[in-house]
């Protein structure tokens, strides 16, 4: 017999404690966690990673594995019924039927061997629709989501779509069954943008069809504040704060809310401009690089100041990642000059560059892979040493070490251990501590924050911007997050298909943008605050000649 | 993909060049077999008369030079010790050999795939351990011994099978049981890893959350993206077999290209010696060709 509770809500989770039994201990992931979702809704959790904000989710869709994991209290009710004491078999029947969910990097969450037609059907299929209608129905459903050519679509692959098309896959597959309720685990994190917009407007679009309940998972204000109705904000396992979205922004109860909102970048005044002077320190020219057809740069001119910080937006393909690869000589344009102080960089032989190696550093965006694995934290930094002796005599690299260690905001008894005894955040610290032991004159820095939360976003900011006041140093801060830019630069470059569009100071960027790219760039933008939002996105549905329902 | 072919064909081609080359060169340093093939009471009239014959008494160079205008012929030479085409006699030898090599492996496949699949949906479970410990022993087992074994078993002590020598069904079952043993183990276990790491992945994740059966999970949406890894092995060890699966085929008599390879070094039987290292060489080119195709075949992401 299963217990009946009489609940007006469409899915309840009450007091849901998870723990996952690890070789370094107990882990409790969430505890006592509570909260409703109804139809036609949206709900968003808050939070930052290990937060536990997509725990309740892998509950509700029996994905926990067990062990390591274990769900030690509550109940799950959905339409009344405590999904935790059901049989494997209806669980599986309500997944997917009556509770979809979508997850982030659609690529990953797509079975790249098999065609994108056959694995939506199969979300009918298996809940026992025929082939032949199910095949039927997910070419309708390529139509909706706004896929081109559908029918050609439908024997694809998902690696011959792009991010944002591939969401769009997902959300597809997603709704086939018509679910009461979707889960979107951070879904537009790693798209683009303008492509973020477009696929919030039509996850809100389907919501409106079908009044189906929509709860989002998600560690972006800017998103709440787009899409939520009410939004839990959750830390380390609890949930701190509930309530309406734009209520919670005005007046958070909560101090971990209030520095959530505090540390969203993007808001307040521009810093005051700084007036260029003097030699540029590295000057571009007329940079050119193809990939086979693909012309990733044509022909690029830009120059960095001393003490200046430039950041590149574009979205993916826009050739900002090859510009910051070709600057350091990763990867050498095919035409085209690198003046470093007056001497063109692509010129030099290997040995003169490898003197001024040290002066150009780079910052990757995943230090997990940028750090060798099997260095110690000292190794990883004191190479730079080894490779350059003449900076410094072996004697003093323990007490350099420290110094680095304690300028990035780590403490120095951390040098003997192993980056996978940090967090993605100390991580980063440590790979901007090794390119700071090259005590180099530009750094350049490739979506060195994106994968950070933002409270360590914020702090790694600071720190580089302290950095620069302290050495004078230069950045080329390669991003796609423009209020992070606004935050942080003092030029914008904005690229867009191996161009630049547009470029100029921050306030000419952001208060008075010219190109229509950069334009719509920033009305794609997502501000933390609900009503700014509202407003930025009645005004981009009057632009797009929509009439708003 | 005809130009993938093409260019494998001629990297293979000179490979072969190469491994014939060194091969006839290496060969004839083991020395003259006139003295393996004639009598010991044979006089110097009958070993002059014996090496005029066979050409042994031109300079190696002039040898290799006859060789080569005979290959380019389609002439592979005659078997010394057969005295007949050495092609036929390493064909005769390689058809035997081949299907030793496809009746185990399509068994080892299917048995891999089915045991290592189903021990990786629940990793350490007790099918899982069971699975593990024979496929283990299975990976580690010395063929020699395990050969010699069954025969003491099966043919001396229960009589239910024959030793040696091919001509009924009952001849096949104890040369393609030992074979089986060992690429069992290590297929198994090949899957088993490539498996686990395929049910953590994301797109499993996905399937789960669809609501999709786990039969299915495993075997549609896991075995396909598990197979890539899997099929290099199965190449590799059908090519150990196809290669002469020497010390089966000597243990049981099996009359096959291992056996032929190793009587025809013993007996310096030139021309087989070559014959064979070409026979193989293709049988290896076209198993990888295979397997290339057998990956565009499983992931559409590859092509040639």
């Amino acid at each position: 017999m299963h217990e009946h509770h009489t609940t007006e809500h469409l899915l309840e989770v009450r007091d849901l404690s998870v723990e996952f039994h690890t070789l370094a201990g107990t882990v409790k992931a969430v505890q006592d966690v509570s909260w409703y979702l109804d139809r036609g809704e949206t709900l968003a959790i808050l939070g930052e990673s290990g937060s536990g904000k997509s725990v309740s989710a892998s509950a509700i869709m029996n994905l926990i594995d067990m062990p390591p994991g274990k769900i030690t209290s509550g109940t799950i009710l959905f339409n009344g019924r405590d999904m935790l004491k059901m049989t494997a078999e209806e669980r599986r029947a309500i997944n997917g039927a009556k509770i979809a969910m979508i997850f982030q990097d659609p690529l990953a969450h797509l079975n790249p061997v098999y065609p994108v037609g056959w694995q939506i059907a199969e979300m009918m299929t298996a809940h026992g629709k025929p082939g032949a209608d199910a095949a039927a129905r997910a070419l309708e459903l390529l139509k909706r989501v706004g896929i081109p050519e559908p029918e050609a679509a439908m024997k694809k692959y998902p690696f011959q779509f792009s991010g944002g098309q591939r969401q769009r896959l997902m959300i597809a597959m997603a709704i086939a069954c018509k679910p009461d309720i979707l889960i979107a685990d951070e879904p537009t994190t790693a798209l683009d943008v303008t492509v973020q917009a477009q696929v919030l407007a039509l996850l809100e679009e389907l919501q409106r069809e079908t009044g189906m309940g929509l709860l989002l998972i998600t560690h972006d204000l800017g998103v709440v504040a787009e899409i939520a109705d009410r939004v839990v904000v959750m830390n380390s396992g609890h949930i701190v704060e509930t309530g309406n979205a734009a209520e919670v922004y005005r007046n958070p109860q909560h101090p971990y809310t209030k520095k959530l909102i505090d540390a969203a970048p993007g808001k307040g005044d521009i810093p005051a401009e700084r007036e260029r002077q003097g030699e540029p320190l590295l000057k571009a020219v007329g940079l050119k690089k193809t990939y086979g057809a693909f012309h990733a740069l044509k022909g690029v001119n830009f120059s960095i100041m001393p003490g200046e910080t430039v950041a590149v937006v574009g979205e993916s393909g826009s050739g900002k990642s090859t510009l910051a690869r070709a600057i350091v000589r990763l990867d050498d344009p095919q035409e085209g000059q690198v003046f470093y102080r007056g001497n063109d960089l692509l010129a030099m032989s290997p040995r003169e560059i490898f003197g001024l190696r040290r002066d150009l550093q780079m910052v990757f965006q995943d230090p997990t892979q940028s750090l060798n694995p099997r260095m110690s934290v000292f190794r990883l930094i004191s190479e730079a040493w080894v490779i350059h002796p003449d900076i410094l005599p072996k004697a003093k690299w323990k007490e350099r070490v420290a110094d680095l260690l304690v300028k990035v905001g780590l403490k120095p008894d951390m040098a003997e251990r192993y980056p996978h005894q940090f967090s993605g955040g100390q991580r980063q610290r440590i790979a901007i501590a090794r390119a700071l032991a090259m005590e180099p004159k530009l750094i350049v820095c490739d979506e060195a924050v994106s994968a950070l939360d933002v409270s360590i976003q914020t702090q790694v900011i600071a720190l580089l911007d302290g950095l620069r006041r302290e050495f004078g140093l230069s950045y080329l801060f390669i991003a796609h997050d423009l209020p992070v830019v606004r935050d942080f630069a003092d030029r914008v470059i904005v690229m867009k298909a191996g161009e630049i569009v547009e470029e100029g100071t921050v306030r000419q960027i952001f208060d008075a943008p010219r190109h229509p790219y950069t334009q719509a760039l920033l009305a794609a933008s997502l501000d933390p605050d609900p009503e700014v939002q509202a407003a930025r996105r009645s005004a981009r549905i009057r632009n797009e000649g929509l009439v708003p329902a | 993909m005809k130009s993938f072919i093409g260019k494998r064909a001629i990297a293979s081609g000179v490979s072969l060049v190469v491994l014939v080359v060194i091969v006839f060169f290496l060969s004839r340093l083991t020395g003259d077999p006139t003295n393996l093939y004639l009598p010991i009471d044979a006089t110097q009239e009958m070993r002059d008369q014996f090496r005029q014959m066979h050409g042994f008494n031109d300079p190696l160079i002039v040898q290799f030079g006859r060789y080569v205008m005979d290959l380019v012929q389609g002439k592979f030479g005659n078997s010394l010790r057969q005295a007949r085409p050495a092609m036929d006699v390493v064909l005769e030898a390689f058809t035997w050999t081949l299907w030793l090599a496809v009746i185990t492996m399509v068994l080892v496949t299917i048995a891999a795939i089915v045991i290592g699949s189903l021990a990786a949906f629940r990793v350490g479970g007790v099918f899982d351990r069971i699975a593990t410990f024979f496929s283990l022993i299975g990976a580690a087992a010395p063929d020699f011994w395990v050969a010699i074994v069954a025969i003491v078993i099966f043919a001396v002590n229960l009589h239910v099978l024959p030793t040696s020598g091919t001509g009924s069904v009952w001849h096949w079952v104890l040369p393609v049981g030992v074979l089986f043993i060992r690429p069992f183990g290590l297929i198994l276990q090949v899957v088993r890893g490539s498996m686990i790491s395929v049910l953590s992945s994301a797109y499993v994740k996905t399937a789960r959350a669809k609501g999709v059966q786990s039969r299915s999970i495993i075997f549609v949406h896991g075995l396909r993206n598990a197979m890539l890894p899997v099929i290099t092995v199965i190449g590799d060890q059908a090519a150990a077999i196809l290669n002469g699966a020497v010390v089966v085929e000597t243990v049981f008599g099996f009359p096959g290209i291992g056996k032929l390879m190793i009587d025809s070094i013993l007996l310096r039987d030139f021309a087989v010696v070559l014959a064979v290292i070409m026979v193989s060489a293709l049988a290896i080119f076209i198993m990888n060709l295979l397997i290339d195709l057998a990956y565009a075949l499983l992931d559409p992401r590859i092509r040639y």
